[in-house]
Order: C-alpha cells, then sequence, then structure tokens
C-alpha cells in the first residue's frame, strides 16, 4: 500500500469519513459540470427533494453538443437545444456559476478550469467526464463521475470511493525534435495496455515531465483514463506554480506565499512507497499512431500494423476486429495510410501550445486534395489568443476551416462527424468504433503536428520530415 | 432501499474485450435530459451492423437478466447512460473478466452489481449459457458464486461495493448527505477554500 505520496496526502486531507461499506466518504473542492451529464442528476435532487449544498464549489460550462459553425439560438438541433436550457434553468436555479458561449469563458471543461486557475494543486476535483483526469497535471486528485455521483456530489460535496493504488510512471531524458506529449501518453498505454491502470492512480514523475510545460502535462493526465488509470498527476513544482501565478481564480496576495508552500509540502516525499514502479527512457519514444480500435493499439509511425504472432495471445481477438474495423492488414505500413478528414481540437489537443504546433506544419503549405480538415480551439480564450497571433489566418491560407470552441468530432455529438467509412487523423483520445459520429467511421490518433502532417500530405505521415 | 443478496434469472453471452461505453450507447443517444428511452438503443450500432445476430437480438435471450462479458468491459466514457441502458434493456448484474473503474462505480450506484471471474470460468459459463438459454443461472452475492446446472464458479468483488449490495446501501446519497456538518466543517478547513473565494 502506498505511503507519503501526493495521492495519499490529499487523500488523507479530504476525508471526511469512513462510511460503513468501508468505503471513504471524500471531500470534493471543485465539481464542474456540463451539459450532458448534468441534467438527470438534477432532476434526481429534486425528486429527493435536496438542494446543492456548496454552490460555490461547482462550475458549469457547455461543451460536448456545442456547434462549432453556428451558435446561434436556438440551436437547430432541437435536442442540443433543450439540453442547453436544461443546465441554463438548472444552474441559475440553484446559484451555480455558468460559463455560456459568448461569455468568453467558454469551452471544454478541462480546457477552461485550468486556464482560469480554477484547477490547483492539493484539490479533490469531479466532473461527470472521464477525461477529468487531465487537472491531475496541476498535483490534484482529480476524476471522471457517473450522473448518480454528480448527484451525490452536488448534494454533499462528496463522494463515496474506495482508494487506488499508486503506479509511478518514470520516463526520463530528453524528447527528440517531432516527439511531443501525445507520443508519449500513447506510447506508455501501448505498453501497460488499456487495462494496465485499473485500480491504480498513475504518477508520472521523472526528468522528461519536469520539463513538460503544463499544456504538455495537461495532454498525459488526460489519457491516463485511457490506460484504465482513473487518475493520474505530476507533482506540483515551479512550472505549476509560474502557470498559477496571476490567474482569475488563483490566490492573490499574501495568499500567495502560504499557497505555493501548502502546494510544495504535498508532492510526493523522497522516501514515498509506491505500489508499482514503470521506468521509460524517452529517447525510445517515437511519434506514435495508433492503427486499431483502442488507444492501446499504437505503433511508431514508421512500423507496420502488428502480426497476430507478434501479440500476447489475450490481445489476438482484439487485434482481428481492428483490422477487419479498420481494413488495415497486418504487417502494411501505418505511413502512408490514406486519409479523409483531419480534425484538431480537444480536451487533449485543443490548447494554444497545440495550436502552434500544427501551425507550424501547416503554414505555406496547403491541405492535400479531397481531406476536410479543421481546427477547433478548446476555449474561447484559446480561440482568441490563437487569433491574436494570427494563427487562425495561417490555418485558414493552409486551407484548414476554423471553427468556435467545444469538443466538436472527439466525440461528434454535435454536427461534425465523420460520413460513412471515412478515416480520420484527429488529435483526440478515443479511437473506439464509431467514437467520431459514423457507426463504420475509423480514427487513427496522434499529436497535433502529426495531424497537420496528415491534411498536407493527405496520409499517415512522419512528422519529423517537416520539421 | 433493497437489499441485493443474489440475482437468479436466463444469462446472455456477450463475447468480446475492450466493449466501450460508445458501443454501449453511442454519443448520438446522448443528446437527451432523462434516461428513459435508452433501454432501446443499447449497443444499437453493434446490433445494426451484426443484423439480428447480435447476442442482445436473439431470440432465446430475449428475457435475460445476467450479462456475462469479458476483459475491460465498459471502457472508455463515463456516461452512466451506458449501464442505464444496459439496466433498461432488463440486465440486473453483469459477469466478466474485468470491468472499467468508472463504469463499475455507476453501476454500484445504480444497483446493479458487477462481478469478476477468471477467463476460464467465464468461458465455461459463457459456454453453458449460449447451450442452455432457456435455463437459469443464480448470482449469490453471499457466497460469491454464480451457479449454474451442475456447475459453480467463484467470483469477486470489491469488499466496499459487496457490502454495500448485502446491506442495501449501495445508493450512497442518503448516508453522504447525512453527514453534510462535518463536510462544512472541512470546507472551512481547508487552506483553497478561502483562496478561491473569488469563485463567486
Amino acid at each position: 500500500m502506498s505511503q507519503g505520496t501526493l495521492f495519499d496526502k490529499v487523500w488523507d486531507l479530504h476525508t471526511v469519513g469512513t462510511l460503513p461499506s468501508g468505503q471513504t466518504q471524500l471531500f470534493i473542492g471543485l465539481h464542474l459540470i456540463h451539459e450532458v451529464t448534468s441534467p438527470q442528476a438534477f432532476a434526481m435532487l429534486r425528486d429527493r427533494g435536496l438542494k446543492v449544498l456548496l454552490p460555490e464549489r461547482t462550475v458549469a460550462t457547455v461543451d460536448h453538443i456545442v456547434p462549432t459553425d453556428n451558435q446561434a439560438r436556438p440551436f437547430a438541433d432541437d435536442l442540443a437545444e433543450e439540453m442547453m436550457q436544461a443546465i441554463e434553468q438548472n444552474c441559475q436555479a440553484n446559484s451555480i456559476t455558468f460559463y455560456n458561449i459568448g461569455s468568453g469563458n467558454q469551452g471544454v471543461v478541462h480546457v477552461i478550469a485550468p486556464e482560469q486557475g480554477l484547477t490547483q494543486p492539493g484539490m479533490t476535483i469531479a466532473c461527470g467526464d472521464s477525461h477529468t483526469s487531465t487537472h491531475g497535471a496541476f498535483g490534484a486528485i482529480a476524476f471522471g463521475i457517473g450522473t448518480s455521483q454528480v448527484r451525490d456530489v452536488l448534494a454533499s460535496q462528496t463522494l463515496a470511493l474506495s482508494k487506488l493504488k499508486v503506479r509511478k510512471i518514470e520516463v526520463n531524458g530528453v524528447l527528440a525534435p517531432g516527439v511531443y506529449a501525445k507520443d508519449v501518453i500513447l506510447h506508455i498505454i501501448r505498453t501497460l495496455g488499456v487495462t494496465g491502470g485499473v485500480g491504480y492512480a498513475y504518477e508520472f514523475a521523472g526528468t522528461t515531465f519536469e520539463q513538460m510545460s503544463m499544456e504538455e502535462r495537461m495532454t498525459i493526465c488526460n489519457m491516463a483514463i485511457e490506460g484504465g488509470a482513473r487518475c493520474g498527476y505530476v507533482n506540483p513544482d515551479q512550472v505549476t506554480f509560474d502557470y498559477l501565478k496571476g490567474r482569475d481564480f488563483a490566490p492573490k496576495a499574501a495568499d500567495w506565499q502560504q499557497a505555493v508552500a501548502w502546494w510544495q509540502s504535498l508532492r510526493s516525499d523522497a522516501d514515498a512507497v509506491y505500489d508499482d514502479l514503470t521506468v521509460f527512457d524517452a529517447a525510445d519514444i517515437p511519434p506514435t499512431v495508433t492503427w486499431g480500435i483502442t488507444p492501446g493499439q499504437g505503433i511508431g509511425v514508421n512500423q507496420q500494423v502488428p502480426t497476430l504472432d507478434s501479440l500476447p495471445e489475450s490481445d489476438r481477438y482484439l487485434a482481428e476486429e481492428a483490422y477487419q474495423y479498420m481494413d488495415l492488414a497486418p504487417g502494411q505500413a501505418i505511413a502512408g495510410t490514406k486519409i479523409d478528414v483531419c480534425f484538431i481540437g480537444s480536451c487533449t489537443n485543443g490548447r494554444i501550445s497545440d495550436l502552434r504546433e500544427a501551425a507550424k506544419i501547416a503554414q505555406g503549405r496547403h491541405v492535400a486534395e479531397g481531406i476536410t480538415a479543421f481546427v477547433v480551439p478548446g476555449s474561447e480564450r484559446v480561440k482568441q489568443q490563437a487569433e491574436a497571433e494570427g494563427l487562425d489566418k495561417i490555418f485558414a491560407a493552409a486551407g484548414f476551416e476554423w471553427r468556435e470552441a467545444g469538443c466538436s468530432m472527439c466525440l461528434a455529438m454535435n454536427s461534425d462527424k465523420l460520413q460513412g467509412r471515412q478515416i480520420s487523423a484527429s488529435s483526440s483520445n478515443r479511437n473506439f468504433k464509431g467514437r467520431q459520429g459514423s457507426s463504420s467511421g475509423r480514427t487513427l490518433l496522434m499529436s497535433p503536428a502529426m495531424v497537420a502532417a496528415a491534411a498536407v500530405q493527405g496520409a499517415v505521415t512522419d512528422v519529423r520530415k517537416l520539421l | 432501499m433493497s437489499q441485493i443478496k443474489s440475482v437468479t434469472g436466463r444469462g446472455i453471452p456477450l463475447v468480446g474485450n475492450d466493449i466501450d461505453t460508445d458501443r454501449i450507447i453511442p454519443a448520438r443517444f446522448l443528446r437527451c435530459v432523462t434516461f428513459d428511452g435508452l433501454g432501446a438503443q443499447v449497443f444499437a450500432d453493434d446490433r445494426a451492423q451484426t443484423q439480428g445476430q447480435h447476442a442482445f437480438d436473439q431470440p432465446q435471450y430475449q428475457g435475460a437478466t445476467l450479462l456475462v462479458v469479458n476483459r475491460n468491459f465498459g471502457c472508455g466514457s463515463s456516461r452512466e447512460h451506458a449501464p442505464q441502458a444496459i439496466a433498461k434493456w432488463g440486465i440486473r448484474a453483469i459477469v466478466g473478466e474485468s470491468f472499467a473503474e468508472i463504469f463499475l462505480g455507476n453501476c454500484v450506484a445504480i444497483g446493479m452489481p458487477c462481478v469478476t471471474a477468471d477467463s476460464a470460468s467465464l468461458q465455461q459459463l459463457q459456454d453453458w449459457l449460449a447451450e442452455n438459454p432457456r435455463n437459469s443461472a443464480t448470482l449469490d452475492l453471499a457466497a460469491m458464486q454464480v451457479n449454474f446446472g451442475n456447475h459453480s464458479i467463484s467470483v469477486c468483488m470489491g469488499e466496499g461495493p459487496r457490502n454495500m449490495f448485502l446491506s442495501g446501501t449501495w445508493d450512497a446519497c442518503g448516508q453522504l448527505v447525512a453527514q453534510a456538518d462535518q463536510v462544512q466543517k472541512m470546507a472551512v478547513k481547508l487552506p483553497y477554500v478561502s483562496w478561491s473565494r473569488a469563485v463567486h
């Protein structure tokens, strides 16, 4: 059992008590809600005659269903409009801060909370969305929950949970040019598998993560859940503090020094005990692409789709399903695979640094013929910043569409969808069957720079050739 | 709230690893403000593609209450719509080799036990169900066994959730709300709560 890790310290600080079942009642410091997983939770509260206990600890926005082209109300999609009205009414009736479209603060929930300084080290954070693990980048314990648990947090500001084990994942060394945070996490998931993290929190440690910016750390923690780990985190350090300082909700004046001291004290101890340790060398990580139907089915961009006999027996059934669904043959090179659609955005890779990296590749080049390519900023603030830097013009000149903020084609709850058997190069987080809105559509996950490279070449390309 | 000590009924084997929540309930069906109606949409795309051959469409499995799956069932999105859709179709308990963490928590919260077994035992159970779709099996949470025909396999479940089902406290909301005073005290004690007062 782990001892002295940040996870242990934050868990203990937030433990309200032990429930009769033996589970912990854990205080949730920040609760984020959005339009998809909250309406039923508010309905359950009404049914039970319960109130929101601490409305000031919940913050809401809309992201999953918002159109990224025409955002005029009412939305063209009646069902989306109904969800929009539900969250507007629920937030108003319960005195919950709501960042609506046009507020300047709206965006993907896992983009807006960090950029406003709502996400801070040492917090427990919950949201009805599996990619809540993103916030662990700050040294918070953050995890996704379902709607009944959203109800529990609204009603009690707590959750009934069993403590997780802690695995330290150490990556050391410098990443080669053209290798990004996305490649690191795809490499980790490819190695440890999509179930490797079940029952664990992942602590990402080592010099590679220490050298990363906060946005890169968010990309890493975002996909912890794709490796089965409900939460992932990085110990807070000077990079964290520099990012937070001056943000809207960051501690101010005299509170700041006190906050930094408290955050420092929460770092995992030098002699902390972990349930498991896995070590990687940054030099071994290539630009990585998924070829299959889970985020664990990844390969280096210059590798071939694995043959059955190269895989452990337990992975073969899924591999056969993936060859068929993806229409890729074992032994086939992934580079050169023709693409139909390119999507840059999502809570994984829709932040300003992601757009800058993609724009570097797009600049002076043009999207290949027959390809639809579009860029969806993660938030209204990201969009504004990108436009101030002229990134929108670079993308437009290169033939990319420039959209409004939202989740968009990561999960295709709005009108941004693949059609039929289309295949996408996507900076998002899931390549599940049907994930991008067509029940036979196909997804290749990769870094935003690799998506831009695929867009201009019309096929999966090693981005290092375009640097 | 009701205690859940066992679930008895006909079973439905659903073979495959890593069946994610997008497959259980595709995202387009999440455009709703209630969970009503999700039962008809469970596995919508998989069922359309297999044209009647999906286990949830096969006549012999209609009315089944025990779902038997393989590895990492329910991975992906945290959408509670997934277990809700399965439950509204008629399932009351799930047996599998392993489950994704968030999915498992959602199942507990809606009173649908999920238990795990080793892959050989699961294979045996799935094979038996395919041959005996009209016969009942029993998940016994007190003995932690699934009994079917003349066979019996051992199953596992976390001690916390198991206690919640056996004692009828799987809906934790009431217990959590009862501690509101303690929660308020903790909110005052945690330093960041006063630093970020500016939230309002």
